[in-house]
């Protein structure tokens, strides 16, 4: 990865002029087009066996968040515990994809795991003066690099949202590869790039191919503070361009939506996009990824459902 | 006036306050006691008791803390409510059972002094059902009544309103909420009533309204997980059984009645006990 950072893919060789350009010739998005095919792709019927392998896929693909400055050891431990075993009374459903939390409470999440079984499962923290990225860069090193040293297997950084709007363009791109460096092989990087207060989908679709070059792993749509937050045309925006990084570069991004994605319906929703927008190589949870808290309990109660034949009751899945 | 097109009403759900259609986008057709076409009602589907549950639950909290001094008052308001559009009721029960005009009146003024009934019950259960119990100690030892939750509604097919509201009020005076099957053959005066109740103070989602087939849905409100009591006055006592089978699988209290009465309210509510320490 690091490699990529240096030399951007070829594509762009770091320097302001050279990202401008490149950007530019990005084709704007034709958002009532964008929007009719979002719209005609969640009418899609998923059912039965499909519908069985979309909640576990999903519940697979869950990084279970909690970010409240009323966050607790214990709160981020019983978050770790179910992260494990999200129905504690049939093994058969999957892990979730990650934890996210605060970087303080990456050191507690990371030791829980390991303890209750969940070595494989990473813990994501939120980075770079999350949610709003208003800090100096200093600052943002060292948030990343504790983050990482305490156990950190992915990094979620959010971009400086006013850098972006006003045309700072190799400002953000220049933060992003340094958070990169300080990853280097240790962590992930997922780029957040708050689609809320990006405005249009065309800022969206520049933002993305920013953060691509800049070496995120991972693109994500937002910090779950600010609504709307992952609305299937933003995902749409940017599975569109993680098909057509690909096709540049023959590297895979993988996509985050978070925000707003509560239940069963919305979550199969997204993985329809996935399938048709960026193709099935990105339904894995190495590249796709949905940010959530309470979905993982209606993904549950729909798997109860399939496997029982009547509607499970929220009294028999955990309290978050 | 006669070249005038008529605007026919939309019979829609009651879910949650709002009256969205079935989301299966199924109809079926309701006739005239003369058997003419009168309205294509929803025909609900299982989806639609799911989302009527959930309604439901999330408003359980907030009507359950409402004081029964405040239940009372909106139970009266319903009442006047149904007053005021006494002949819109009087004039569908006679379009869809053929009853005359005064057995018609008689069954909505009824429905109106059952609530008003009802409404006076909201504050007395607790005298009615509640005790000081003796103990072997230096405690008081008290029992109160309290509701139980979610709680489902297969209204009879005939009386249409009456039996509606004879099922639904017992269950939510105590602060339950409630998912009710309207009459399949006669719905309409039941989704007039949520009409009524959207425009009462009863906060949405505290009754709900469904119009289908019984046969169909019954089993899903008996087998859901998520619902705690199920009348099942309106269902015929051969097809009652199968009910409770389901019903045992989830511990669902399941009761019929016939008459109101205040053992209707206690049907759906639960005994807590409490002990407090008498001091010298």
């Amino acid at each position: 990865m690091s490699l990529v950072a240096t030399n951007f893919y070829g594509l762009v060789d770091g320097s302001d002029s050279s990202l401008k350009k490149f950007l530019s010739t990005l084709p704007g998005v034709d958002q009532v087009g964008a929007e009719a095919r979002a719209a005609m792709l969640a009418t899609r019927s998923i059912k039965t066996t499909s519908k069985r392998w979309a909640i576990d896929t999903a519940i697979s693909m869950v990084d279970l968040t909690t970010l409240e400055g009323a966050d607790t050891r214990g709160k981020v431990e019983a978050l770790c515990t179910k992260a494990v075993r999200p129905d504690p009374i049939n093994l058969a459903v999957p892990h979730v994809g990650a934890v996210c939390v605060y970087n303080d409470m990456v050191g507690i999440a990371r030791h829980h795991l390991d303890l209750v079984g969940g070595n494989n499962i990473p813990v994501a923290a939120v980075s770079t003066a999350f949610p709003s990225g208003r800090a100096s860069m200093a600052v943002k090193i060292q948030d990343t690099s504790d983050a990482i040293n305490a156990g950190a297997g992915e990094i979620d950084m959010v971009i400086d949202r006013g850098a972006f709007l006003s045309g700072d363009l190799i400002g953000v791109f220049e933060e992003i590869v340094k958070i990169r460096e300080v990853c280097g092989e240790k962590a992930h990087l997922k780029v957040i790039f708050e689609t809320g207060e990006l405005v249009t989908y065309d800022n969206v679709r520049k933002a993305s191919y920013l953060a691509m070059l800049a070496g995120a792993d991972f693109i994500k749509t937002s910090t779950g503070k600010v609504a709307p937050a992952a609305t299937p045309p933003v995902v749409l925006v940017m599975l569109e361009a993680v098909r057509d990084f690909y096709a540049m570069t023959k590297t895979r991004i993988g996509v985050k939506p978070a925000g707003g994605i509560r239940n069963t319906k919305d979550a199969i929703k997204q993985l329809v996009l996935v399938n048709e927008i960026a193709g099935p190589e990105w339904l894995t949870p190495a590249l796709f990824r949905i940010g959530a808290s309470a979905l993982l309990n209606d993904l549950v109660m729909q798997r109860m459902k399939m496997d029982d034949g009547y509607y499970a009751s929220p009294s028999y899945v955990t309290i978050d | 006036m006669s070249n005038r097109i008529d605007i026919k009403k939309t019979y829609k759900l009651y879910i949650g306050g709002a009256f969205p259609r079935t989301e299966s986008g199924r109809t079926y057709e309701v006739k005239s006691s003369k058997g003419v076409f009168v309205a294509n009602p929803c025909l609900a589907s299982r989806k639609d008791l799911k989302d009527a549950v959930v309604a439901a639950r999330s408003a359980y909290p907030g009507w359950n803390k409402a004081t029964a001094y405040n239940k009372g008052q909106i139970f009266y308001r319903i009442a006047e409510m149904l007053e005021g559009r006494r002949s819109q009721f009087v004039d569908e029960i006679i379009l869809l059972t053929g009853v005359t005009k005064l057995k018609a009146e008689k069954e909505v003024s009824e429905s109106i002094d059952r609530l008003v009934w009802y409404a006076g019950w909201s504050d007395k259960l607790s005298a009615l059902a509640g005790s000081t119990n003796p103990v072997a100690g230096p405690y008081y030892n008290f029992t109160i009544p309290e509701s139980m939750g979610v709680v489902g509604v297969i209204a009879p097919e005939a009386p249409s309103l009456l039996g509606l509201i004879d099922a639904i009020a017992p269950v939510i005076v105590s602060g339950n909420t409630c998912i009710a099957l309207a009459s399949s053959k006669a719905p309409l005066p039941a989704i007039t009533f949520a009409e009524v109740l959207a425009t009462s103070d009863l906060p949405g989602g505290v009754i709900n309204i469904l119009t289908g087939k019984s046969s169909e849905l019954a089993p899903w409100f008996a087998s859901h997980m998520d619902i705690d009591g199920l009348d099942i006055s309106g269902v015929p006592t051969k097809l009652r059984g199968e009910l409770r089978t389901a019903g045992a699988e989830n511990l669902k209290r399941i009761s019929s009645f016939s008459a109101a009465s205040p053992d209707r309210i206690l049907a759906f509510m639960e005994a807590k006990t409490v002990w407090h320490p008498i001091g010298n």
